[in-house]
């Protein structure tokens, strides 16, 4: 448990994107399961047309057994990321039953992927019952709910340890107020619950109280959990960024998508201290895989969400502003958002909006 | 560190949920003729909280077949009137129906409810495995105990005045064991089953009864003459009981004479106890003695569930929906029922105002050589209440305590000692 | 850090058998009580008190809005004439020199089976290094175990959903919220969570029983099993264990996160939920604010002899303190509940169809439903509404 800790403890730096500004940029690229190689064609060929600077590595992350007997992901990917220090994830999909770890959570876990941020925001285009949201919700990724420490103390009484600790707390924190202040955010709002867990959520807000202090020009206000959830819903204009623990986390970044139309649309990225990995995080949808009528847009967003982060943003806004025309113009949708096009017509769509 | 020496500890939870499902899986999987052959006697139940909040409880409620749907209608009418803390789960029962779905269903809910209120519940299927739902209600919540409480009504009319008798009855073997077979064309034999267990259990739960409830006397009934091994058992295993309630009084009487002696003198009797199909006949001879089968209630206890319903079970198809049925014995077991749940007040209100509907007022329904409908001592009864407390009824919160000797507690308690 | 694990560890054992102790607890207060009751004849008891004709309940103003909102409740109670009479305890954490002890409060509750209770405050770091709050310690000396809000969309309410109508039903006794921490080292912080099977299948079995008493047809355990797989796994495994005790109710099961998008996004699927005690805690102020905001949402608390009427989602709003802009629906609506729960169901009827009434004629209106009214000109809207 002690060697746990310490290894947490290690100073983080985020390294990665600034020392690779210019020329042409390799990135891994895992197209995932399902119907993720369709997508990622997609935006191979959108990024293609755009004429970003970027050449693809492609690797397969289908889990192999290792020397452990565990199942796991293979070392080529784990080289490759290592080497690029960033990346484009399709959906992954794995197979229920014992002895399999999650391939998202062991990517995580290999890199030490800290913080997951998750912009939300309502596309023209796009009918839900909210219009204005816009709202970035980054949670810590590492420790907390799902530090997977649990035990039965005796039958039928399950104890599971919730971890908080400074350093990942201050880590995520930071970067909160950073990506604020990159992307001209005006204020950050810690989500915790301290008046009842007093001392652990205590201190991921003392942490980000401690950031808050750094960063005048950004607004900083803390709110409780169930406030958030009540406000979001009424109305999600009273956030900008969202910083918040694991748990927290994982529930108002779904909640999130929920306001803009579904995890179809929302785009993903996760920033580690080795690297960054973008991703879609919806299924995979084995049903209409092969089809071609997959919905690309997510792991475009992420992709340009990379493009960002690797400070491309020339190349960024150009391939957004065509997916976002599209999307207005709502032509040639797909089946899950109301229309009737096909992924590669989609696709060409957004290809001949770039010219 | 101490965490993970902890977490050696833990118990596979594999292991405790195959535990858990085997006990309580095993009644259901088994088929209808498993059920009758394979598990006659005691069915161990697992425990389940009650369905108790906020001071309200869940009760299940089977109508039944004839009189059963229009009592109960007057119960839920004066439990509306007097804002009783209880909310009923009614289940009903297709006698039509060849299949058990409606009888599990009421067991199922029964077994999460812990209590229940019946009519008489008709099988009208003359099929071999389609066991009678009474009997398949009693195996299965494993209710060993039956109790009717025989007290004269001081309005109606009989030949014998006080009588007070108390009838515990073994409720799940004997010859109901429903163990029949054909084994030559022609010759049908059917098994009287009697366990040691099953009879102690039924044995304490009489003295123990006895005791708390200030009784001086046990009769056992009983044919241990010709049914020397069976009925010898019981007797036997109460005698046996009977030493350990040196205050209590214990004789035994056979059968026939006890007939006898409760139509020529019953006032001999204080607590009788007996196997189930004896059980069955001085139930119903002690209901004749006093006015009729509309008048008394009878208690089915087991370990955990409870299920009340009128003292003689009898549909009454031929008088429903005349206007002319008894209310008053299934008034008497939503009465029992309050006490059992503990709601003293309550139960106190209903039976002051049946006292004087029946016994000052004498509104009487024809069985028991009155002249007024059911819907009249309905109504007598709830204006006999509203006379004596208006439309606000002082124990809505607050004034319900527990009894010290509920009777739940004290089978709780001695299913725990014969285990 | 032994000693620390091990006190813990302790607690964690005492939570799982806590219910046992509490029934010991509150069965010999009761049994006191009753001697009182059983020494003169019971009738004449009876009598002595219906004479007097009144239900005592019990009265928590609470911190921030909480007492503007209990006064309009007492307002509205005088103005229809409801034999229910209330005993005020000022009971807080914020303020502690002035907060009735807590033994007086649970004893009172005990005795009158019911209470209404605003808003506690809760600070976020304690001054005395008390890790349980207040409201947790009054739901563990009650042992108010399940937290049930029903968020239902109400007339003319403008709202981005509408009919919505759906049960939330929540454990609050044990899970996230059992204050078991400590600093194992400087600036590492363990929180445990614990779920046991008994209070889990007591929940479940709550959450059941109440779908069977409303006619509700469908029951969806919301858990995060996939990550916490022995603690949320076992919370799963017991509410499955129960379902299957109620064959004619369909049973669903579906992680917190993939919950909260299908809220906001499609609500009206959902009937009844029962969850672990922060997942609750989530889902309740999501859905009402669904509905409305935390203004007309009540909720209530149930122990197995006492039921805690209050707020469905729990917010101070100590910016409104004294500014008369709150919004008292959801309090009415409580005490609304509690009268039918104490069976005075016509005056219960009454006030909900006057909050119908003038939530459909669309005047009087408080802010936060984007009126202008104060909570004194709702209460006198009300009042004025009421049977008629």
């Amino acid at each position: 448990m002690a060697a746990r800790i310490i290894r947490k403890i290690v100073p983080s730096s985020r390294t990665g994107s600034a020392q690779y500004s210019s020329g042409v940029r390799k990135v891994t690229l895992i197209p995932g399961h399902g119907i993720g190689p369709e997508i990622t064609v997609a935006v191979q060929k959108i990024f293609e047309a755009a004429k970003v600077p970027i050449a693809w590595d492609e690797v397969d992350v289908t889990a192999v057994r290792g020397p452990d007997g565990k199942f796991g992901i293979p070392q080529k990917a784990i080289d490759s990321v290592n080497a690029n220090k960033i990346g484009l994830k399709g959906p992954l999909m794995t197979p229920v039953g014992k002895g399999y770890r999650s391939l998202n959570l062991a990517l995580r876990k290999e890199f030490d992927l800290y913080a997951n941020v998750r912009p939300c925001k309502s596309l023209e285009g796009i009918k839900t019952l909210y219009d204005n949201v816009d709202v970035v919700t980054i949670r810590e990724n590492t420790e907390g709910e799902y530090s997977g420490i649990e035990h039965e103390i005796v039958d039928g009484v399950v104890q599971s340890i919730k971890l908080i600790t400074e350093e990942a707390s201050k880590r995520v924190a930071e970067f909160a107020f950073q990506f604020a202040k990159d992307n001209n955010r005006k204020k950050v709002t810690a989500v915790h619950k301290a008046n009842i867990m007093r001392m652990s959520d205590g201190l991921f807000l003392r942490c980000c109280r401690e950031m808050a202090t750094k960063y005048s020009e950004i607004k900083f206000e803390e709110r409780y959990l169930d406030t958030v959830c009540l406000n979001m819903v009424q109305d999600p204009s009273k956030f900008d960024v969202l910083v918040m623990p694991n748990l927290y986390g994982d529930i108002m970044s779904d909640m999130c998508s929920g306001l803009v139309g579904g995890l179809g649309l929302t785009p993903s990225g996760n920033i580690g201290k080795n690297g960054a990995l973008f991703e879609s995080v919806h299924g995979t949808a084995p049903d209409i895989a092969g089809k071609d009528l997959a919905n690309p847009t997510a792991l475009l967003l992420s992709a340009i969400m990379m493009l960002r982060h690797l400070q491309l943003n020339e190349h960024a806004d150009r391939v957004q502003d065509a997916c976002y025309q599209v999307l207005r113009e709502g032509k040639s949708l797909t089946g899950d958002l109301g229309g009737t096009g096909t992924c590669s017509g989609y696709t060409n769509a957004i290809i001949s909006k770039l010219n | 560190m101490a965490v993970r020496l902890l977490s050696k500890l833990k118990v596979l939870p594999e292991v405790r949920g195959v535990a858990n499902a085997s006990s309580a899986a095993a009644p259901a999987t088994l088929s209808d003729f498993d059920l009758q052959h394979k598990t006659p006697v005691i069915r161990q139940q697992k425990l389940i909280p009650k369905a108790h909040y906020g001071g309200r409880h869940a009760v299940t409620m089977l109508p039944g077949g004839g009189i059963g749907p229009e009592c109960m209608g007057y119960v839920r009418d004066i439990f509306k009137y007097i804002g009783a803390p209880v909310d009923f789960e009614v289940v009903n029962i297709d006698p039509n129906v060849d299949n058990d779905h409606d009888v599990q269903y009421a067991i199922t809910t029964i077994k999460r409810n812990g209590v229940g209120i019946k009519g008489n519940i008709e099988t009208k299927s003359e099929a071999a495995y389609v066991t009678s739902r009474n009997v398949a209600l009693r195996n299965e919540l494993d209710m060993y105990a039956y109790v009717m409480n025989c007290k004269s009504f001081p309005g109606v009319t009989t030949r014998h005045k006080d009588i007070n008798i108390s009838i515990i009855r073994q409720n799940t073997e004997g010859e109901y064991a429903m163990l029949e077979h054909e084994s030559v064309h022609g010759v049908v034999e059917s098994m009287k089953v009697v366990t040691a267990s099953n009879s102690e259990r039924v044995a304490r739960f009489a003295f123990e009864y006895a005791k708390r409830n200030g009784r001086k006397k046990v009769t056992t009934v009983h044919k241990a003459n010709i049914m020397k091994l069976s009925d010898g058992l019981f007797l036997e295993t109460s005698r046996k009981m009977a030493e350990q309630y040196p205050d209590i009084e214990h004789n035994d009487m056979i059968i026939d004479n006890c007939c006898m002696q409760l139509v020529a003198k019953p006032h001999q009797f204080d607590v009788m106890l007996m196997t189930n199909l004896y059980g069955s006949i001085v139930s119903n001879v002690v209901c004749g003695l006093l006015g009729g089968a509309g008048l008394l209630s009878g208690r089915n206890y087991g370990d955990h569930y409870a299920v009340f319903e009128p003292g003689t079970r009898n549909t009454g198809t031929a008088i429903a929906g005349k206007n002319v049925a008894n209310p008053i014995a299934m008034i008497n077991a939503s009465i029992d029922m309050l006490e059992h749940l503990g709601h003293f007040c309550h139960a106190d209100l209903i039976r002051n105002a049946v006292n004087k509907t029946c016994n000052v007022d004498k509104i009487l329904t024809p069985d028991v050589g009155g002249t007024a409908s059911s819907t009249d001592v309905v109504n007598a009864i709830i204006a006999c209440m509203s006379k004596e407390y208006g439309t606000f009824f002082p124990c809505v919160t607050g004034a319900n305590k527990p009894k010290e000797a509920g009777k739940p507690k004290t089978a709780e308690k001695k299913s725990k000692k014969c285990k | 850090m032994m000693t620390i694990l091990a006190r813990n560890i302790f607690r964690a054992l005492a939570q799982g058998s806590q219910h046992v102790g509490k029934g010991v607890h509150t069965s010999s207060l009761v049994n006191a009580d009753k001697k009182v009751c059983k020494s003169s004849k019971r009738i004449n008891t009876l009598q002595s008190v219906s004479k007097e004709g009144r239900i005592k309940c019990t009265l928590i103003p609470g911190d921030g809005v909480g007492p503007e909102l209990v006064y309009s409740v007492q307002e509205v109670f005088k103005a229809a004439d409801i034999p229910v009479d209330f005993e005020t305890f000022f009971f807080s954490e914020v303020n502690p020199t002035l907060s009735a002890p807590l033994e007086d409060v649970v004893s009172s509750i005990a005795r009158n089976k019911t209470c209404i209770k605003g808003i506690l405050a809760t600070p976020d770091f304690s001054h005395t290094g008390e890790l349980q709050t207040l409201n947790m310690k009054l739901r563990n000396a009650l042992d108010l175990y399940a937290n049930v809000v029903h968020v239902k969309s109400l007339p003319n309410v403008k709202c981005r959903h509408q009919d919505v109508d759906c049960i939330i039903i929540r454990e609050q006794t044990e899970g996230e919220y059992s204050a078991l921490e400590h600093e194992s080292v400087p600036g590492v912080v363990e929180c445990l969570k614990i779920i046991t099977a008994v209070k889990s299948q007591r929940i479940a079995k709550f959450a059941f029983d109440y779908a069977v008493k409303c006619g509700r047809k469908k029951v969806t355990v919301v858990h995060k099993a996939n990550i916490m797989k022995l603690g949320d796994g076992l919370f799963l495994r017991s509410c499955e264990e129960i379902a299957k005790l109620y064959p004619r109710i369909q049973f669903e099961n579906m992680i917190v996160d993939n919950c909260t998008m299908q809220m906001v996004a499609n609500p009206k699927q959902f009937d009844v939920m029962v969850t672990p005690n922060l997942y609750g805690n989530i889902v309740d102020n999501l859905a009402s604010g669904l509905v409305g905001g935390a203004g007309v949402v009540a909720g209530a608390s149930y122990s197995a002899e006492c039921a805690v009427f209050e707020q469905g989602a729990r917010h101070v709003f100590a910016g409104a303190v004294g500014r008369n802009i709150a919004n008292p629906i959801a309090m009415l609506r409580a005490s609304a509940n509690l009268l039918a729960h104490i069976n005075l169901h016509s005056y219960s009827r009454m006030i909900k169809d006057a909050i119908n009434k003038v939530l459909q004629d669309g005047k009087v209106r408080t802010k936060d439903l984007g009126g202008q009214s104060t909570t004194k000109d709702f209460t006198n809207a009300i009042i004025a509404r009421l049977g008629a």
